[in-house]
């Protein structure tokens, strides 16, 4: 059974990111294989929702796009379970609550499960509301992936306690999106987090650029990019695979160099 | 026990980490102003001595008699300043964030009542002020963006998702995770995650206070039931909650159906919604079977959202209050009504209420009480309800 964990073992982690769904079902198939090849440690998978408000413009428009291309939980589901065998790597599903609990919990994290998906992320279950989904993610095997951010200070110690797959490290105030320069020290925050646990931790938001995935994966276990793979996904449509595979390949030799 | 923040199954604090240290400062904070006496002769000064506190209840003499039943009267939150029960809230946001040493304020709004309540007050107690407005809502109420400019805001349209008020919210939550260290979020309804319902509820459960108060000097007893229009619910919340306890008291929360709460275009959150989790709370939502929040439709802007606040849903859940789904046809007639039999031009949204009172107070003998919350005045809807009667007149 692969684990989050194999994405970290003795080496520092490329994650991307992909809404699922954009531009269509067939081409999120396609990417999905393609990253694993192009070197991509992890993976994680959007739901698209209508209202995500932890993401900048470039992930609320593939969420846009993924919804009016007739994109649900149920086709994504079908979708990665179809490629079970393909998938080497760990996958992880990233969505918000709302589209979970409507689901129905339960039914959720089981067919999660049948599905092969190793982890999930809700950025708006906070570590408060953990019981929303902790018991039904420990149920059915699927790690509940925490957070922490730059306004996390005091809290950073219990969430990284508790943490389970890889701690994700935000690494800048505000939402997803390609930033010029990250001034966050994470490096202190993974310090602190460290203390605590020997969980991997992975840094992501506003990362872009391979020196900024060098950077970051110096400080931390591994870097994880969104936005900048979703805008070449919006550049070429359907036709956008080899694109996106090459530019992994780049993020994926950067973060090795900082190993 | 239940959790703070918690109204049976509803409520809590659904928000990303970033958020979490600010909404925790927030709650630390308010606990600690509320009972404080000064906050509370700060705050009652304002709303006397700025808002025009207590607001009047009218007794709507020619309306009693011309539906033949239970006596009417109406709550004024119109005359308050700044036209709606929105000050309220502002006043008592806006000097916490003053006392935790926030400087910058900013706020989401639809119709842009809650917007230029903000920014009044910002401008009288020296704050940055900058508003979010759905683009399409900006363009309705292109008065209210020059008013809340005038007023020393910055307002930005929001062009996401729908461009409508769920859409300002988003963007007033996205802006507040960029800037936080000098920055308030001044939440315009009683939804959102702790404290915020919590809190805006306290801000706002004078009405109720005041109308039990004034009643009691009128008539020498409590209403039979207490009417409001609800979309978030911050003035049912507030007309309601005073009387919670009073099991004699009726509450009745009136919603916009839009052209139907059997049609999609609706925003009848309780006539159509199903429990879910957005906005920061666990509550009742417009949404589809993969629990994508669904587009609502009200010719009222300020009821034009697709949940209600979770201390509602508890109190429909409980059976405590019941809510009626009321149309824009209805609340048109009910506007134009009480216009002409009483003087008095409500808002769009409290029209929903008293549509609903129009066809309750007839069925209800001549020795009841009810009272209708007027929650804002309508001077802001008569260009849209004159084209909605196929008359061309622009603000």
């Amino acid at each position: 059974m692969i684990r989050i964990k194999d994405a970290f073992n003795g080496k520092k982690a490329f994650i991307p990111f992909i809404t699922g769904g954009d531009p269509d079902l067939e081409t999120t198939g396609k990417l999905l294989t393609a990253m694993q090849e192009a070197g991509a440690d992890l993976i994680e998978i959007g739901i698209p929702f209508s209202d995500p408000i932890a993401e900048g413009p470039v992930i609320q428009e593939a969420d846009e796009r993924a919804l009016k291309a007739g994109c649900t939980t149920d086709g994504l589901l079908d979708l990665v379970k179809s490629l079970k065998d393909k998938l080497t790597v760990p996958v992880v599903f990233m969505t918000y609550v709302n589209p979970i609990f409507s689901y129905g919990t339960d039914r959720f994290l089981e067919r999660c499960a049948d599905a092969g998906i190793c982890g999930i992320i809700v950025p708006d279950v906070p570590f408060e509301e953990r019981d929303e989904i902790a018991g039904s993610c420990r149920e059915h095997g699927i790690e509940l992936v925490s957070m922490i951010a730059p306004t996390s200070e005091n809290r950073i110690r219990s969430i990284a306690k508790e943490a389970e797959g890889f701690l994700y490290c935000v690494s800048s105030l505000g939402v997803t999106g390609v930033r010029q320069e990250i001034s966050t020290d994470v490096g202190s925050m993974i310090k602190t987090a460290k203390e605590v646990s020997d969980i991997p931790c992975a840094v992501g938001f506003g990362i872009s650029t391979p020196t900024q995935a060098h950077d970051m994966a110096k400080v931390s276990d591994g870097a994880i990019t969104g936005s900048a793979i979703v805008k070449i996904i919006a550049e070429h449509g359907r036709d956008c695979v080899p694109y996106v595979s090459d530019y992994v390949r780049s993020m994926k030799e950067a973060v090795i160099k900082a190993s | 026990m239940e959790k703070p923040g918690r109204f049976g199954p509803y409520g809590g604090q659904y928000i990303t980490e970033t958020l979490m240290n600010a909404v925790m400062e927030l709650d630390e904070a308010y606990n600690k102003y509320k009972d404080d006496p000064q906050f509370k002769e700060e705050l009652k000064a304002l709303y006397r001595d700025y808002a025009g506190r207590p607001s009047l209840l009218t007794f709507a003499e020619k309306m009693t008699a011309d539906l033949g039943g239970a006596k009417i009267y109406l709550k004024r939150e119109d005359l308050n300043h700044t036209g709606s029960h929105k000050i309220n809230n502002c006043l008592g946001q806006v000097l916490l964030a003053k006392k935790m040493g926030k400087t910058r304020i900013i706020a989401e709004t639809g119709a842009g009542q809650h917007g230029v309540a903000t920014a009044t007050v910002c401008a009288l107690l020296g704050m940055e002020c900058e508003i979010f407005m759905g683009r399409l809502d900006t363009q309705r109420q292109a008065l209210n963006v020059y008013r809340m400019e005038l007023l020393g805001a910055k307002v930005h349209p929001v062009d996401s998702g729908t461009a409508t008020l769920k859409d300002a919210v988003n963007e007033t939550m996205r802006e507040w995770t960029r800037r936080i260290k000098d920055t308030h979020y001044c939440l315009g309804s009683v939804m959102g995650p702790h404290p915020f319902p919590t809190m805006v509820r306290d801000f706002q459960k004078i009405i109720g206070e005041e109308i039990k108060d004034q009643l009691q000097k009128a008539e020498g007893r409590l209403p039979d039931a207490v009417l409001a229009c609800v979309g978030g619910g911050s003035n049912a919340m507030g007309a309601f909650y005073d009387f919670i306890g009073d099991e004699s008291v009726e509450l009745i929360g009136c919603e916009a159906a839009g052209k139907g709460a059997d049609t999609p275009e609706t925003a009848a959150t309780i006539a159509t919604g199903r429990v879910g989790i957005f906005h920061g709370m666990k509550s009742l939502f417009c949404q589809d079977e993969y629990g994508q929040i669904a587009p609502v439709y009200s010719i009222s802007a300020g009821l034009d959202y697709p949940g209600i606040g979770p201390e509602h849903a508890e109190l429909y859940r409980s059976g405590r209050a019941k809510y009626v789904p009321v149309t824009d046809e209805e609340a048109v007639e009910a506007f134009e009504y009480l216009s002409a039999t009483e003087g008095i031009i409500p808002a769009i949204e409290s029209a929903h209420a008293v549509s609903y009172a129009m066809k309750l107070a007839p069925k209800m003998g001549k020795d009841k009480i009810l009272v209708v919350n007027i929650s804002g005045r309508g001077d802001k809807d008569v260009a849209a309800i004159a084209r909605y009667r196929g008359r061309d007149i622009h603000d």
